[in-house]
């Protein structure tokens, strides 16, 4: 069977060793994570993470049954399929001197990506988006040569209706 | 007013009925044992070594459907409990597990006898706690328990640092607990059900594959009347044996590696498998691949991650077995399944499972049918792992629920002992029999001591092979004969007996067993039988691992050599 990579978003409570917990789960059943990456939610005493999972529709069940046996662990889902929001955020430190100093900016640029540190020798560009999005920028920069980088696990969550999106931030689809 | 640490853990204990804690002292427990005589209601049982403690907890939990609970110090007194709560935890037992922690200035500090009990009980324990204050105690324990014995049932460790303990805070014992991760499936979904009635209804060849589930919810009326009025041949696993009467025509026995072949075979040919209260563990499988091949599987578990995990299965049931057979039973029609049945009866004929050999030396198999008779099938049966263990689950008929007490999932040599210490005083008033090997007797022998101390009447009849001898029966039919390590030399246990200040008495042939077994019926408090058994005598049938359920091999010695190929090898653990 095709593996793929899936998306699970827990809600969790937010008590020493949760992370512990999910982790040893991972470990000792065998599963393959590619990231998880947890903080707090809107909600009081709960935190959401977000895990990615690499594997069989089937597998990816018995990781999601898995998880949401966890005492902690208040709500699970597998949002893979459905319309979501996925970001992640990278430091790139790039090598770079006078004469390719302005081509990298410009490519940043294009990617919305941030400067947010430049040295004689290096710029650190700052990228949030989706893995595609890191990734290609990651490669067009590697042609300047890599210093350094650094990258946080996804965080994704549904979309929203448009109309209570809109009314609460003000804003579309993100 | 307010109470020490201590004190509101001991009057959550009461609160949650609490009779008995099997444990063993130390250094940061000792202010729960100084204030234990305040609470005469909490009955202490002294072990000799703290596996026995949890063992004993398990062996309660079991025989009462009560929660166990175990108690010991920091350090090496909490390690000492691991592998009886990871057995605890794999058979689904619901003990409660209490250990001191050194004071909490001092944690992370590796101070003196300071280990991460609850680290390194993680994935061996439902759930845990390290209690950071005496003021969150009182719902700790009410947590503790609740998890331990709802949903499906496990182990759940309380760690308490010796100065909360020591720690005043207001007791106020929780009414309601509210866990907003934990909301166990009960009820089936009632379409899942009406579809499995519908499943059942239509069958042609359905077999009900039973397990410990059924024994947890106490669900033996509802098995039997499925069973009944579908008339479908019931099938159980290893901690499934005595859900079902044994003595019941409808009743097939235990499946898998040494279970009946006639049961295999049932179970290999079925149509439908009703799976209730079990979760398809390799034992009961064989070989994954060819399990039940034609079959559609009706899976009925509290644990909706038992479900798909092992095997793909057409209708899932996530709730207690007891709840949902209600419900299902409601829409079952009656019906005569005569031809099938009378299949599955042929091939009992045709392959009966349970003859034992003639033989003038003493074999095991015969020593617990006299166990058997003398009893009257009324004894509740702990037995050690191995051979003895399969013999003991093969060779008593098991008429009355609940009466097999085994560990399966981890498969402790040791458990025999402690357990059956905690299902005597679970139950005071029926006979508990131990069947235990002579490699797992010596594993925790110690707690001989404890039942006579507490004059606990277990009844121990060692099958004394001089081997540990399944694994030699591995090596003989999978290593040509290399029997390495496995012979075993014994204390003499008669004097083992004696030291310990119990009756005991040697068997050596056949004659005499029947009036050893009196004897010891007819003793007031604990006895101890040395049977010593027929060496080199093999299980059967076994189904060799990584084979298919009907591939076993049924009758002594027969095709054994054809098997013994190295290229062979068994992929799986003993
Ligand atoms: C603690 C532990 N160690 C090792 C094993 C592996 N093992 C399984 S059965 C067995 C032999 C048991 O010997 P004995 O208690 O004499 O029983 P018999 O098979 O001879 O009846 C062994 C060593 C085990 N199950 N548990
Ligand atoms: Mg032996």
């Amino acid at each position: 069977m095709a593996t793929a990579k899936h998306t699970l978003v827990a809600l969790v409570e937010d008590k020493p060793g949760v992370l512990n917990r999910m982790a040893s789960l991972f470990r000792r059943r065998g599963f393959n994570i590619e990231s998880i990456a947890v903080g707090h939610s809107e909600l009081p005493h709960l935190s959401r993470m977000t895990i990615v999972v690499n594997g069989t529709t089937a597998m990816v069940e018995q990781v999601r049954k898995q998880v949401d046996k966890l005492v902690d662990v208040v709500k699970v889902s597998d949002i893979t399929g459905s319309d979501k929001v996925a970001r992640e955020l990278a430091l790139i430190k790039v090598k770079a001197n006078s004469a390719t100093r302005t081509e990298i900016i410009e490519i940043a640029d294009i990617f919305r990506a941030n400067i947010v540190d430049v040295a004689s020798d290096s710029v650190t560009v700052e990228v949030t988006g989706d893995e595609d999005k890191i990734n290609s920028l990651y490669n067009l920069l590697s042609g300047f040569g890599i210093k350094e980088m650094a990258k946080t696990g996804r965080i994704a969550m549904t979309r929203g209706s448009l109309v209570r999106s809109r009314s609460r931030h003000g804003r579309g689809k993100g | 007013m307010k109470r020490t640490g201590a004190q509101i853990l001991c009057e959550s204990l009461v609160k949650e009925g609490v009779e008995v804690i099997f444990g063993f002292p130390g250094g940061a427990v000792l202010s729960l044992y100084d204030t234990l005589p305040q609470y005469p209601q909490l009955r202490h049982i002294l072990v000799r070594h703290e596996q026995g403690a949890a063992h004993a907890a398990d062996g309660y939990a079991r025989a009462t459907g009560k929660v166990g609970v175990c108690m010991a110090t920091s350090g090496p007194g909490a390690t000492n409990l691991v592998t009886g709560i990871a057995n605890a935890y794999l058979d689904s037992s619901s003990v409660v597990a209490i250990t001191g922690q050194v004071a909490r200035p001092f944690i992370g500090k590796d101070a003196f006898q300071e280990v991460d009990i609850t680290g390194i009980t993680l994935p061996i324990t439902k759930y845990n706690y390290l209690v950071r204050d005496a003021a969150s105690l009182a719902k700790v324990v009410r947590e503790a328990f609740c998890l331990s014995r709802t949903g499906r049932p496990g182990p759940v460790l309380i760690d308490i640092p010796r100065d909360v303990q020591m720690e005043q805070a207001e007791f106020n014992y929780p009414r309601k607990v509210e866990i907003p991760g934990y909301k166990p499936t009960l009820e089936g979904h009632p379409a899942q059900i009406k579809k499995a009635a519908r499943l059942i209804n239509e069958a042609q060849h359905p077999v009900i594959l039973a397990g410990r589930g059924v024994i947890i919810s106490g669900a033996y009326a509802e098995l039997k009347y499925l069973a009944e009025a579908a008339q479908i041949p019931v099938l159980t696993t290893l901690l499934g044996v005595s859900c079902f009467p044994e003595g019941h025509p409808l009743s097939y026995g235990m499946v898998g590696m040494h279970g009946m072949a006639y049961a295999n075979i049932a179970l290999h040919n079925a149509g439908l498998v009703i799976a209730i209260g079990m979760r398809f563990d390799d034992r009961v499988t064989g070989r994954i691949d060819s399990f039940a091949p034609q079959a559609r599987i009706i899976h009925i578990d509290i644990d909706p991650a038992e479900i798909g995990k092992n095997v793909s299965v057409d209708v899932p049931i996530v709730g207690d077995v007891k709840l949902v057979l209600k419900k299902l039973n409601k829409l079952i029609i009656s019906t005569e399944r005569t031809e099938w049945i009378g299949q599955v009866e042929d091939w009992r004929k045709e392959h009966p499972s349970l003859e034992i050999r003639d033989s003038a030396s003493l074999l095991p198999q015969y020593v617990i049918s006299k166990i058997y008779e003398a009893t009257k099938g009324e004894a509740t049966i702990v037995t050690g792992v191995g051979q003895n263990q399969m013999w003991a689950a093969q060779h008593y008929c098991y008429d009355k629920p609940n009466t097999l007490i085994s560990s399966g999932g981890l498969g402790t040599m040791g458990f025999g002992l402690p357990a059956a210490m905690g299902a005597k005083v679970g139950r005071p008033d029926s006979p508990v029999w131990l069947i235990d090997g002579d490699g797992s007797f010596q594993m925790t022998i110690q707690e001989l001591a404890t039942i006579v101390q507490d004059n606990i009447a277990v009844k121990i009849a060692i099958l004394n092979n001089g081997f540990l001898g399944m694994v030699r029966q591995w090596q003989e039919l999978f290593y040509q004969k290399r029997y390495v390590a496995t012979p075993i030399s014994c204390p003499d246990f008669v004097k083992i007996a004696e030291g310990y200040c119990l009756p005991g008495l040697r068997v050596k042939h056949r004659g005499e067993v029947v009036p050893a077994i009196k004897q010891a019926v007819e003793h007031e408090g604990p006895f101890l039988i040395d049977f010593m058994v027929e060496p080199e005598e093999n299980v059967y049938p076994m189904v060799p691992p990584g084979a298919t359920l009907v591939e076993a091999i049924e009758a002594p010695k027969k095709k054994v050599e054809a098997i013994s190929d190295s290229a062979k090898l068994p992929v799986s653990n003993i």
